[in-house]
């Protein structure tokens, strides 16, 4: 009887967590591995399509193909630069609101987490109404008499930058904010009390205790704009494709699954490592101040 | 409290103004009397705004995407609520993994998930229907709903339960009638955050959407890589003011930092 309520008791947390895992593993794991086997697959018009079998095709037409170089390393600036500018203006906007207080706080909190909360499409259109050729900047500046012709902005890097950095900037924001509330502001005082200048004060103190969250705000931005779609579609279009945009050209458009498929595997296994190794990174780094 | 400097204030009116303008911009844009996108400089006009309803393709989305949201943020929750019991309340073997795995969709892009989910569904008959769109959502949103209703059940005092068990409540009892009602505020927020994000999700719903299974985005989406004009302006205005009003109801209830900090990583 005893031992019957044990083996009861065991299996609880099994049975529990069992409605999520039999979830997984039909409608995610499996979906994932059919995309995997997909990517080996061949694909010729002439013959009907797609044919099974295992060939290293698509990766070798993806891999040696300049092209596609082209694509992969487009998008890798593309996370690098939004990265870099989520990083230089989200950090001392999250410093600037941790030093708020009352009303004025929740008003700046809701003004900047709020556009998460609207769909990525709608804040894209934003930035297509703003920028384009006969977007309102332009016709601002050219009614000011600041610029003669139309500035390129739309189909262009700069635009997608700057949409993307809006589109993703609360994520570091919020991921900085949440280090600084760890903060202890006496350590910051005493810091001022023995006479450091407040930039000695942010740099010696402040940094490097929310280092941390800015590093994993990092990360989020970057594995974002990795796989970023609706934004480059919209405001890049064909002229600036992306991996994601590529990916979707070649389900939807050509109907090349199998390639499709060896891109998103290989964008799936870059997102990966390199989530992975940064986490590794920073675990080394920051093992004394997680203990 | 530290005070900010002047540069600091300035910069964080730049900030807010770079966060609030492409929303300003359709909001105004929504209001033009012409048929081209343009500020209403001739007094305001709900022309396009009367447009929409004429529209039964974007009426039509629109409620799709309610009624997706609605039952995939449903269905993410009844599975996370034990899924989330036995991670808080038990030691067993293969917990971190089964929570690693858990939380694994985070790390998909969701082009990857769409193309996976296309052939899936494809393979299985299922493209088209409304439960292969709610499943594929439901593991999207599963990771949000599980982290924000885990964090309820592991910052919960636990004398309660204990005494309801010493007194002879059964374990269901004590679920129902003292672990629920504590956790509800973690639940709802779960539930919450899984809705917008199955609501506002485009890029996976792009490749499993069929023309009779189109969300509100993918809709959206669609008609902005043909035409911006105003119709879509006003579309997103009318969206835009429905979530200010969620986000003024959600800061209310519980600190719209506390649900989006969900959402990181």
């Amino acid at each position: 009887m005893s031992q019957q309520s044990d083996t009861l008791t065991n299996a609880r947390p099994y049975l529990l967590s069992s409605p999520a895992l039999l979830l997984y593993v039909g409608l995610f794991m499996i979906p994932l591995i059919m995309t995997f086997m997909l990517s080996f697959y061949t694909f010729d018009i002439t013959k009907g399509g797609i044919l099974p079998g295992f060939s290293l095709e698509n990766y070798a037409e993806v891999l040696s193909d300049p092209y596609f170089h082209k694509i992969f390393l487009r998008t890798f600036v593309l996370s690098i630069l939004v990265t870099v500018f989520c990083v230089l203006l989200g950090t001392p906007e999250a410093y600037i609101l941790h030093n708020m207080s009352g009303r004025w706080k929740s008003v700046c909190m809701l003004a900047i987490l709020g556009p998460l909360l609207v769909s990525v499409v709608v804040r894209t259109l934003g930035w297509a109404i703003l920028i384009g050729s006969d977007g309102l900047i332009n016709n601002g500046l050219m009614a000011l008499g600041i610029i003669d012709s139309p500035i390129k902005l739309m189909f262009t890097m700069t635009g997608l930058v700057i949409a993307l950095v809006h589109v993703l900037i609360p994520f570091m924001v919020l991921s900085v904010w949440a280090s600084l509330q760890k903060l202890d502001p006496m350590v910051e005082s005493a810091g001022q009390s023995l006479g450091a200048s407040s930039f000695t004060v942010l740099r010696k103190i402040v940094l490097p205790q929310i280092m941390p969250g800015v590093l994993s705000g990092s990360l989020i931005v970057f594995a974002l704009t990795a796989s970023a779609f609706a934004t480059p579609s919209i405001l890049g279009g064909r002229r600036l494709k992306v991996v994601a945009t590529t990916a979707y050209d070649e389900y939807l458009g050509t109907l090349n699954w199998p390639l499709g498929a060896a891109i998103a595997v290989l964008l799936l296994l870059a997102n990966i490592l390199i989530i992975t190794s940064y986490n590794k990174f920073i675990e080394r780094k920051y093992a004394q101040a997680f203990k | 409290m530290k005070k900010n400097s002047h540069i600091a204030l300035i910069f964080n009116a730049l900030f807010l103004t770079f966060m609030l303008a492409p929303l300003v911009v359709i909001c105004l844009v929504a209001f033009t009397s012409k048929g081209y996108i343009s500020l209403p400089t001739d007094g305001f006009s709900l022309r396009w705004f009367r447009a929409i309803l004429d529209n039964p393709h974007f009426i039509d989305a629109f409620y799709l995407s309610l009624m997706l949201g609605f039952v995939s943020a449903t269905i993410a929750v009844l599975i996370a609520v034990p899924a989330s019991m036995a991670f808080a309340r038990y030691k067993f073997a293969g917990r971190a993994a089964i929570m690693a795995f858990f939380l694994s969709p985070l790390m998909v892009p969701h082009i990857v998930l769409g193309v996976s989910f296309l052939s899936f569904l494809t393979k299985i008959g299922w493209y088209g229907t409304f439960m292969g769109l709610v499943f594929t959502h439901v593991i999207i949103i599963m990771p949000y709903a599980l982290r924000l209703v885990l964090s309820s059940i592991t910052g919960l005092d636990q004398s309660a339960e204990s005494a309801a068990v010493s007194l002879g409540a059964s374990n269901w009892v004590v679920f129902r009638r003292v672990t629920l009602p504590m956790i509800i505020p973690g639940v709802a927020g779960g539930w919450v955050l899984s809705f917008i994000t199955s609501f506002d999700e485009v890029t996976m719903s792009v490749f499993v959407a069929s023309p009779s299974t189109t969300t509100l985005p993918v809709r959206m989406y669609e008609h902005i890589t043909e035409t911006i004009d105003p119709l879509i302006a006003s579309l997103s205005a009318s969206l835009i003011f429905i979530t200010m009003i969620v986000m003024l109801i959600l800061d209310r209830f519980y600190g719209l930092d506390k649900i989006l900090v969900g959402k990181g990583k």
